[in-house]
């Protein structure tokens, strides 16, 4: 595959900007338009989004690669990623809840929410898709929270200026939020071709 | 009485609590799968099975699952039927399991299976279930074929890969690339959500 030449900084890069997990690959939309009507609890989301994304990516590959291809498993990666994400998460809920209240004030309602986002799941099926090595996994899975953070934050921007705009009734809420996203994907599709990662 | 009951569960799904435009759920691969009417096709089959089938384990299963890691339980049944979509698409449509790359999998982490399953499998008895699985999942492929008919025809000038468009149609790159997937989901949500209850009712049973 043509992505193994990618150095990680690169695919960090390039899963922020040109291939922006949530503008190109529609991952985790359905948070994203739930979650977006404000900076503050969009900001919330994403850190909490960065941090399980790139834990979750290098915990999966190591899985992957010394666990299940060794024992032929291959087939019920889909399941073992499940379970891992959601142990994980678990796991750092109780861990913040313990060590750092204030921390845990800002992402401890998000975390939850985060076993079920598809952009987590995502990044993990991508990886071993385009056959990453560790470092890129890694570089892909921050890049890509990142990246998620970066879109989500813009929108949580624009839906509060919103509020005073007349908008049609029936495009209310998730219709008004779809058309900011799709302006946003064409302004991202100005960095496209600076990396080619497809 | 049964009857018009299943009916009632069916257009229901279809047309008024239709998972994307009323409930907003699944977005993601609506997005992503629909640029081609075939992989919409294939995509939307496969959802229609994973969720029949998750709804009626987990309805069958309803007494006998501990309250406490119901979600767990139901997460593994839908996973275990999403692997089966994937080793089958993989074995005989190899070229169609590639183009939906991880999207598959990421049935998984659809809202709709895991709504429907929360919702109604929980409560209710096997063929309601059914029913209802069936329904939810025709709503959600209907949703996908109309968005796809329309990107494939105005991006590629094509159905189904064949030529329909006549000589001098200039193809809309945009419809085929992450933008239109967007402009198209939300200009079918407005559509939707602009007509009427009445006639809503009177769609829904129409299809």
């Amino acid at each position: 595959m043509e992505q193994l030449g990618l150095s990680a900084p690169v695919i960090f890069f390039a899963a922020i900007f040109t291939n922006n997990i949530l503008l190109t690959n529609f991952l985790g939309m359905c948070s994203f338009l739930a979650i977006s009507r404000e900076v503050k609890a969009s900001l919330g989301l994403g850190f909490a989004v960065i941090f399980v994304m790139t834990c979750t990516s290098a915990l999966n590959y190591l899985v992957y690669h010394y666990l299940l291809i060794p024992l032929g498993l291959v087939h019920f990666r889909y399941i073992v990623f499940i379970i891992v994400i959601a142990a994980f998460v678990q796991l750092v809920e109780m861990m913040i809840e313990r060590s750092s209240p204030v921390l845990y004030v800002v992402l401890g309602i998000f975390l939850p929410l985060i076993t079920v986002n598809c952009a987590i799941l995502g990044v993990s099926l991508f990886m071993i898709i385009r056959e990453y090595t560790f470092l890129q996994s890694v570089a892909y899975g921050a890049g890509g929270g990142i990246g998620w953070t970066l879109a989500i934050v813009a929108m949580g921007g624009i839906r509060e200026k919103l509020q005073g705009a007349k908008i049609p009734k029936p495009l209310e809420g998730p219709g008004i939020a779809l058309i900011i996203a799709g302006l946003m994907a064409l302004a991202f599709m100005a960095f496209s071709g600076m990396i080619q990662m497809q | 009485m049964a009857k018009l009951k299943s009916g009632k569960i069916f257009a229901s799904g279809l047309w008024k609590e239709n998972p994307i435009f009323r409930q907003i759920l699944g977005i993601c691969s609506a997005l992503a799968v629909t640029n081609l009417l075939i992989n919409t096709l294939i995509m939307g089959l496969s959802l229609i099975f994973v969720v029949t089938m998750s709804n009626v384990t987990v309805s069958a299963l309803r007494n006998i699952t501990p309250t406490r890691i119901r979600m767990m339980v139901q997460t593994l049944i839908i996973a275990s039927y999403v692997i089966i979509v994937d080793v089958f698409l993989k074995a005989y449509l190899p070229d169609i399991s590639e183009a939906l790359g991880p999207y598959v999998g990421l049935i998984i982490t659809n809202c709709i299976i895991m709504g429907r399953c929360e919702a109604f499998a929980r409560n209710n008895t096997l063929w309601p279930s059914f029913v209802d699985g069936v329904a939810s999942g025709c709503g959600y492929a209907f949703v996908l074929l109309t968005i796809a008919f329309f990107r494939e025809l105005m991006g590629f000038g094509t159905l189904f890969g064949m030529d329909v468009m006549p000589g001098g149609w200039t193809n809309w790159i945009i419809m085929v690339m992450p933008p239109g997937a967007f402009f198209m989901l939300a200009a079918f949500i407005w559509v939707a959500r602009s007509l009427p209850p009445r006639e809503e009712e009177e769609a829904g049973v129409k299809r």
